[in-house]
């Protein structure tokens, strides 16, 4: 096999280094693999007694002995949604700012800025979101919101400062970093001269972003987006300080909601026997959504250096 | 010293109506000279005392140029010593380059291209500009990279934009191989293919000068022929400002040549010598001049 | 022949709109700059309060004043330290491999791998280390969060080993090799050092990163309001974001009050570390470069 070419030649100790390498490669590979027999392991019971049904019930009721996996993954996929929603303009839009218009200093003052907003602990979002930003939304946000919109299912009823509504925008907030970055080093590969050839036509400096940077990127940016949805899904202390956990298929989103990660890490302390196997079963259903989701970001990406590079034919 | 003379010598060309003007020229004796295929002695573009910097470096200095309508100039030159540069600061194009900036002028129509309240976006609509490397966009087909310019402006009419893309097409001498094909990707081309497209793409605007950036230097012999088969009929209608390092090239095809020059190390590049192509080909009046058109150097 | 000067028609539409994208564009950066100003200055305007000596030597009270998180800095600085130790040689030595023998389908693998973890979330890996070490030893512990904080670790200091170790151009190497000098020394001894700068803000950066995890520590270390157990591998324990959790969560204002101390330090702790990260960085760079 390929890997053992390159321990091969050589001294001894060089055949051990390289080996000893490689055991550290593979111990990447273990990892993984221990993951999913963890995961699968801890969730027999739970699997074993709800069958594929679960995954259809949005009935979650330990009491009376009904688990139904539904209302946590729906509120996964909205609340990742949303959050995309208003984090991808937003972060695509400071990736061009970084690279069509910030001049250098500012530049690197910007990008260090949007480093540390990733660095930010994730439940130090929560609790900020909770006794901050929540207030906020409800004096300032909702009431003229509601009185645009109020009579739209989406934005009915009374806002409680922990709802969907709140854990969408901090978890927005949260993945802007990882679209930003990841957008800002796509645009930075567009070559120079689809942007001067644009210019060069009498483009402005917006025509030129649209027509031809914009373009030749669209693949990279839509990996950017994708690996920030994926980054919200599996997003868990915000959500569970924020969202209200309140298992439910919610229309409005200043309802209560709780998502697969706010579920497990609410529910954890407390559960045991079948609950305990639920929730891990609900890991199990989490990890799955955010590996297709990832997958797809890194495929989707991968295909932006294959984009013709728009010079002499090879 | 010499600076200043040269400024008296072209205003006073300038006045006297002569074609040519001769900037650092050692010798002035040589007005009166034929006249070539020149056709016209209007000038389109004026550059008066140009200098060029990026931040603290001075890469050009002093460059003054007189471009006829109508006309095709070579800039020909060693690598690195400003050509590029020169054409860019025509169209402004330098100025997406952080800490590029320009002293001197830039006529262009009467109008001077540096003036304050002039758009460099207006600027570029008319004085078009074709680079090194091909560069049609990938996500667009041959048919809509033409077009690329022209819907910037809005709306037109398919019949009329038809037209267009034929038209330049022809004129770029790229029409007969990409007829049958012109809903496929403009990277689907070979290299001399997507640089034909590329200057189809510029005639598209309808500009009155056209620069090229060394624009068959990566290209097959086959190719090079064709886009100089192609500038032929250009002049017709269009100004050519062409940079080269092809002397074969520049002899065949321009009406005047100029020769930039860098002395000694780290000084900004200068334009050496400018003059009709004929005289610098054969009878140039500065040593450097000659020794490069002869290739002893570059 | 048409002037450079004014707009003529359509030209002051498209111009207009060039000013719009660049204001929304501009607004997309301050977008940025907001929420971090309001959560840093809120954090510090609520957690201030809260410094006393108390907090830093007492430990946390769910009645009365609050107290302090002394517990919870001891725990932050075993458990990330523990993860450190065992995080950072295996996460380097799989950059090593990847960047000097992954060249191959395996290596291949091995990097799809990396790069797919980083993106499993955190509660899952803490179910990993859940499943592996609390329910086979019978309890929570210490050893049990480290290791689940290491795993979250390992990924990103493998892939950033890797890219820095690649940065490293093949002259230096070669000069080595041809001196002589076997690979594996080479390795260690020329390569290695050279990129340390870049491998080391690695390091940095995945302990800023795990410094702040709190999910998969609910799996693992459960928390406690007293003294963390002396035995890292068996008893539970408690960290500076857990406790966040736990005590932000509490009814009692002054409760809350010591979690929002806790925030201001742990925020103090993990950005002081990126920082620190960028500086060492910036300051050397990868030489050779």
């Amino acid at each position: 096999m390929g890997f053992f070419k390159g321990l091969r030649r050589g001294h001894t100790t060089d055949t051990v280094f390289a080996g000893v390498a490689l055991l550290f490669g593979l111990f990447i590979v273990l990892i993984m693999g221990g993951i999913i027999y963890q995961l699968w392991l801890q969730s027999s019971v739970a699997r074993q007694e709800f069958g594929w049904g679960v995954l259809t019930s949005s009935e979650y009721n330990p009491g009376a002995e009904e688990y139904g996996a539904l209302s946590f993954i729906y509120g996964t996929l909205v609340t990742a949604a949303l959050a995309i929603l208003i984090a991808g303009p937003i972060g695509v839009g400071i990736a061009a700012y970084l690279v069509e218009i910030a001049p250098e200093r500012v530049n690197r003052v910007l990008g260090f800025i949007v480093e540390l907003l990733a660095a930010v602990p994730s439940i130090v979002y929560g609790l900020w979101g909770f006794f901050a930003l929540a207030p906020f939304l409800r004096d300032y946000v909702v009431p003229p919101l509601q009185g645009v919109l109020g009579w739209t299912p989406l934005f009915s009823g009374t806002f409680f400062g922990a709802t969907v509504f709140t854990a969408s925008i901090v978890l927005a907030i949260m993945i802007l970093p990882t679209v930003a970055a990841v957008s800002r080093d796509v645009l930075r590969a567009v070559p120079r001269d689809q942007r001067e050839g644009m210019l060069a036509l009498g483009a402005t400096r917006w025509e030129t972003f649209q027509r031809a940077v914009l373009p030749y990127a669209m693949n990279g940016v839509l990996g950017a987006v994708i690996l920030g949805l994926g980054r919200a899904a599996g997003e868990t202390m915000a959500v569970t300080f924020i969202i209200g956990n309140k298992p439910e298929l919610f229309t409005s989103l200043f309802a209560q909601g709780a998502t697969l990660a706010s579920q497990i890490a609410g529910q954890f302390p407390e559960a045991g026997g079948v609950t305990l196997s639920f929730l891990i079963l609900l890991g199990l259903i989490l990890f799955v959504i955010t590996i297709l989701i990832n997958i797809c970001a890194r495929l989707v990406v991968r295909l932006v250096s294959r984009v013709p590079k728009g010079g002499v034919r090879a | 010293m010499t600076m200043k003379r040269t400024e008296e010598t072209m205003r006073e060309e300038g006045r006297s109506g002569d074609r040519e003007h001769r900037p650092n020229t050692r010798t002035t004796e040589v007005a009166g000279r034929s006249s070539g295929g020149v056709k016209s002695a209007e000038p389109v573009v004026t550059v008066e005392n140009l200098s060029m910097y990026y931040g603290s470096f001075k890469a050009l200095q002093d460059v003054n140029m007189r471009i006829d309508r109508n006309s095709v100039t070579a800039l020909i030159g060693p690598s690195g010593c400003g050509k590029s540069t020169f054409i860019r600061s025509i169209n402004r194009m330098h100025e997406i380059v952080p800490k590029a900036r320009v002293e001197g002028k830039v006529i262009l129509d009467g109008e001077d291209v540096y003036a304050p309240d002039v758009d460099p976006v207006r600027v570029r609509r008319k004085v078009g500009m074709v680079f090194q490397k091909p560069n049609p966009f990938p996500t667009m087909s041959i048919y809509d990279n033409v077009l690329a310019g022209i819907k910037l402006g809005g709306k037109r009419k398919k019949g009329e934009l038809d037209e267009v893309v034929e038209r330049t097409l022809r004129q770029a001498a790229l029409w007969d191989e990409v007829k049958d094909k012109l809903k496929q990707g403009g990277t689907s081309l070979s290299g001399g293919q997507q640089q034909r497209l590329c200057i189809a793409r510029t005639l598209a605007i309808e500009p009155e000068v056209i620069l090229m950036d060394e624009p068959a230097s990566a290209l097959d012999p086959v190719s090079t022929q064709k886009i100089e088969d192609a500038m032929e009929d250009l002049k017709e209608r269009y100004t050519v400002v062409i940079v080269t390092h092809n002397m074969q090239q520049a002899a065949r095809i321009s009406d005047y040549t100029g020769f930039f020059f860098i002395e000694n190390m780290g000084d900004p590049g200068r334009l050496w010598e400018f003059d009709e192509t004929s005289k610098m080909f054969s009878n140039p009046n500065r040593k450097e001049t000659e020794d490069y058109v002869t290739g002893r150097f570059g | 022949m048409s002037s450079i000067h004014g707009n003529p028609s359509g030209y002051g539409r498209r111009k207009l709109m060039d000013r719009v994208m660049t204001t929304l564009a501009y607004l997309c950066a301050a977008a940025a700059i907001i929420p971090l100003t309001w959560i840093i200055v809120y954090v510090v305007i609520k957690g201030l309060g809260a410094w006393d000596a108390e907090f830093f030597t007492g430990l946390p009270q769910l009645f009365g004043d609050g107290g302090g998180v002394r517990n919870g800095i001891v725990g932050t600085l075993v458990i990330v330290g523990l993860a450190t130790l065992m995080g950072v040689p295996i996460g380097v030595m799989a950059g090593i491999y990847l960047a000097e023998y992954g060249n191959n389908r395996f290596g291949t693998v091995v990097r799809f791998l990396a790069d797919t973890m980083t993106g499993i979330p955190s509660i899952v890996v803490g179910i990993f280390a859940f499943g592996l070490i609390v329910v086979n030893t019978g309890g929570f512990s210490a050893f049990a969060g480290s290791v689940a904080l290491a795993l979250l670790m390992i990924p990103v200091i493998t892939r950033t080993t890797e890219e820095i170790i690649r940065l490293v151009p093949d002259s230096i190497r070669e000069a080595s090799l041809g001196l002589g000098v076997s690979r594996w020394k080479t390795i260690l001894r020329v390569v290695v050092p050279t990129a340390l700068s870049g491998i080391v803000t690695g390091v940095l950066l995945a302990v800023a990163r795990v410094a702040g995890e709190t999910a998969p520590l609910i799996l693992t270390i459960l928390g406690t309001n007293f003294p963390i157990s002396a035995n890292i591998f068996d008893g539970p324990s408690t960290t500076l974001s857990l406790q966040i959790y736990q005590l932000g969560a509490q009814p009692s204002p002054e409760v809350v009050e010591v979690a929002w101390g806790a925030a201001m330090l742990l925020v103090l702790i993990v950005l002081g570390t990126s920082i620190l990260a960028r500086v060492i960085f910036r300051g050397q760079s990868v030489r050779g470069r």
